[in-house]
């Protein structure tokens, strides 16, 4: 089975993040691979291991993105190819990530493509289903189950907390949700193997692209941090008074009753 | 020069500080509390490699070096001493001798089972009679047809309680000098004639196995013998050599995970209507921690450098072991500072960090050895 990976390198929303002038800053924040797409890492190994097969794990990104894709092939992914794309795109948005990816794989025979249910960064969930639409292949989203016997696939999937069933066939598309796995830390074997493990670059000619065929569609006005959490404030008197002001507190000053 | 760690070593460094932080760190207390040596977190351990870093995969290795296997050792003493020590004493006490003196039969049966994590080795040193003076070691193997004949006590032996094998050194006879002549010689812990007790009640690193073994009329084929006869006093100088860059990396991994608890308490504690860190006194105090734990990583790293390199490292592993575990102790204390009378309690977890500190100053050499050790290197 051809067991493909989207990974994106992003940023540790748990470390600290500077931003200035709608730009989150490099220098300060620490990079990781994208949490959900480390569900979608552990899946695709998994699947190799039951199936067969080989695992490819694909980011569109910059040189930097190589760390994530040596971490993968750690985990145990046998593959990575980095369409790099710093010196030839400014900017981009989910259409470009998925045009770019579209184009890679036109080429390829995909049985499985797993991707990450969101990036923690941006947040869209598209890029996953834009690019299953462009290739014409059957997608699920934010999964927490997946059996594959021959070629019907069976997944269990996350819908606000239920849980829905679907049954489809491969080639497919899905993008992982919390609950799919416990993602594997990689090991020290597996650590030291990743050096040796093949790393294709490609840029976006390599693809026959041009800059304007993947041009953004959308253009991002200003970034910035959520207002800092204040402290709470502490009712004071008995339950009954508590609960007076409590109401009162949600009606007229929250206005959410 | 080259300041910069590879992508493996990056790698290795953010893999173990994830597992240290999601699976030690959370245990930390009650290991420390319940003074239980955490056997399942060392079987995890194993199967991550952690055990076998710096041995080459022909031995069930993972052929990392020794400065990832220093920054693996950092990383979870930053998080829990007593499970840095045994880590730290598994791989540079328990199994370094074998791979460093061992036949390729000994590596094979012995090395191969601790690389991968299946079983721990100790390092029998000290005597209750023979500490700093390790030379003065008064166990004796005597020859028996095809086997030694063991009798004598050991104390403080790290993982001793949870090892499949010792190494213990002994007395095989005498030297052209006419001093007594040492040997190093691998002992299975179910030997007959062998007891191990783990009975002591200790200040720190109280979830690391710590045991006296007593040897009364064990019996071990000669074949036991780790490498050459006679050569005990070199391989345990060498071996020792080896260890203090895990000690130091230990030490780096205390002073740090005290300077990072210490600064983070500090920007949310307030007082007099502001948060501590805003007073000159802790600020100061702060920049010392961090300014010691950087030196103390540089000197850890270039150690571990030199050995990597081939290149002589018994003195620089001195430098390291000496400044990094008294650095350890220091910052520990003045993370308690810090804390306040926060500090004083359990529950903050900083004067664990002074009690698991102060044996790093004691154990694989105290800090007077190495000033000794240092001292003679200058010729004196
Ligand atoms: C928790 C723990 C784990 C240990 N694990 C191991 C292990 O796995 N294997 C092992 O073999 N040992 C182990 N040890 C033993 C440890 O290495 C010794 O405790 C250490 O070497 C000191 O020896 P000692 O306790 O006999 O003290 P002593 O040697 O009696 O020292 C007492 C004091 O005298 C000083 N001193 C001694 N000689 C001199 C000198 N010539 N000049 C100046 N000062 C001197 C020392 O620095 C020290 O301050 C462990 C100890 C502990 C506490
Ligand atoms: C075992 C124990 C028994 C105790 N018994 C009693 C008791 O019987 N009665 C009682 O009332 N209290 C008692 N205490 C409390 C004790 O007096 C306080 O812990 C102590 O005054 C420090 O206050 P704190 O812990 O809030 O630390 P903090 O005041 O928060 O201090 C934290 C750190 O900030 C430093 N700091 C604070 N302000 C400044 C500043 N302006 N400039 C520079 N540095 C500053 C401190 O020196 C310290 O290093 C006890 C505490 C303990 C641990």
């Amino acid at each position: 089975m051809n067991i493909y990976v989207l990974l994106k390198r992003t940023f540790d929303t748990e470390e600290k993040i500077d931003v200035s002038n709608g730009r989150i800053e490099d220098e300060s924040a620490e990079f990781i691979i994208n949490p959900y797409d480390e569900y979608a890492v552990e899946e695709a190994i998994n699947q190799r291991d039951a199936h067969g097969g080989e695992v490819t794990v694909v980011t569109v990104g910059d040189e930097e993105s190589e760390k994530q894709l040596r971490t993968a092939l750690a985990m145990g992914a046998d593959k990575a190819v980095l369409i790099n794309t710093e010196d030839d795109l400014e900017d981009g948005d989910q259409y470009t990530t998925a045009k770019i990816l579209h184009a890679f794989f036109a080429e390829k025979e995909a049985d499985l493509i797993l991707a990450g249910n969101v990036a923690i960064d941006e947040a869209s969930g598209q890029v996953g289903p834009r690019l299953a639409e462009a290739l014409g292949i059957p997608f699920v989203t934010t999964i927490t189950s997946l059996k594959i016997e021959d070629n019907t696939v069976t997944i269990e999937k996350d819908v606000e907390g239920d849980v829905e069933i679907v049954e489809t066939s491969l080639p497919l598309l899905v993008t992982c949700q919390q609950g799919l796995n416990e993602p594997r830390y990689p090991s020290l074997p597996g650590i030291m193997k990743a050096k040796k493990k093949p790393l294709e670059e490609l840029e976006i000619d390599d693809l026959d692209l041009e800059e304007d065929d993947v041009e953004q569609k959308t253009k991002t006005i200003d970034i910035y941090l959520p207002p800092e959490k204040e402290a709470g404030r502490v009712l004071e008197g008995d339950v009954d008074e508590q609960v007076k002001e409590l109401v009162s507190l949600l009606k007229n000053e929250k206005k959410v009753l | 020069m080259d300041f910069e760690l590879s992508k493996e070593q990056l790698m290795v460094k953010k893999m173990v500080k994830e597992f240290a932080d999601e699976v030690i760190q959370p245990r930390a207390i009650e290991i420390d509390k319940e003074a239980k040596f955490p056997v399942d977190i060392f079987e995890q351990m194993g199967e991550l490699g952690l055990l076998g870093i710096p041995f080459p995969e022909e031995y069930g290795g993972a052929g990392a070096d020794t400065l990832s296997y220093a920054l693996a050792v950092e990383e979870i003493g930053r998080v829990c001493g007593s499970t840095g020590l045994s880590y730290a004493a598994a791989v540079s006490l328990g199994a370094s001798p074998i791979y460093y003196f061992g036949t390729e039969e000994q590596k094979q049966n012995y090395l191969v089972p601790l690389a991968k994590g299946e079983a721990l080795a100790s390092f029998g040193l000290t005597e209750p009679n023979a500490g700093s003076d390790a030379g003065g070691t008064q166990t004796t193997a005597v020859e028996d047809g095809d086997d030694y004949v063991i009798n004598g006590e050991k104390c403080f032996i790290t993982n001793a309680g949870y090892a499949k094998f010792l190494i213990v050194t002994a007395i095989t006879g005498k030297n052209e000098k006419g001093q007594n002549a040492i040997s190093s010689i691998i002992v299975p812990a179910d030997t007959k004639g062998i007891t191990i007790s783990s009975d002591y009640d200790k200040m720190g690193v109280r979830g690391s196995d710590t045991a006296e073994i007593v040897l009364n009329d064990v019996r071990v084929p000669k074949e036991n013998l780790l490498g050459e006869a006679h050569k005990g006093f070199n391989q345990f100088l060498h071996t020792l050599d080896g260890g203090r860059i895990s000690i130091a990396a230990l030490g780096l991994g205390i002073a740090q995970g005290s300077l990072d608890r210490a600064l983070s308490y500090a920007k949310e504690r307030k007082q007099f209507g502001k948060p501590i860190s805003s007073f000159q006194a802790i600020q100061f105090k702060l920049a010392d921690m961090a300014m010691e734990v950087e030196l103390a990583r540089n000197m850890v790293h270039k150690a571990a450098w030199l050995k990597d390199n081939n290149k002589p490292f018994g003195k620089e592993a001195a430098y390291a072991k000496l400044y990094a575990t008294e650095t350890a102790f220091r910052n520990a204390n003045q993370a308690i500072q810090i804390h306040g009378g926060y500090g004083y309690m359990r529950e903050y977890e900083v004067e664990r960090y002074l009690r698991d500190a102060k044996l790093l100053e004691i154990g694989e050499g105290t800090s007077e050895i190495q000033r000794m050790v240092i001292a003679r290197q200058l010729g004196c």
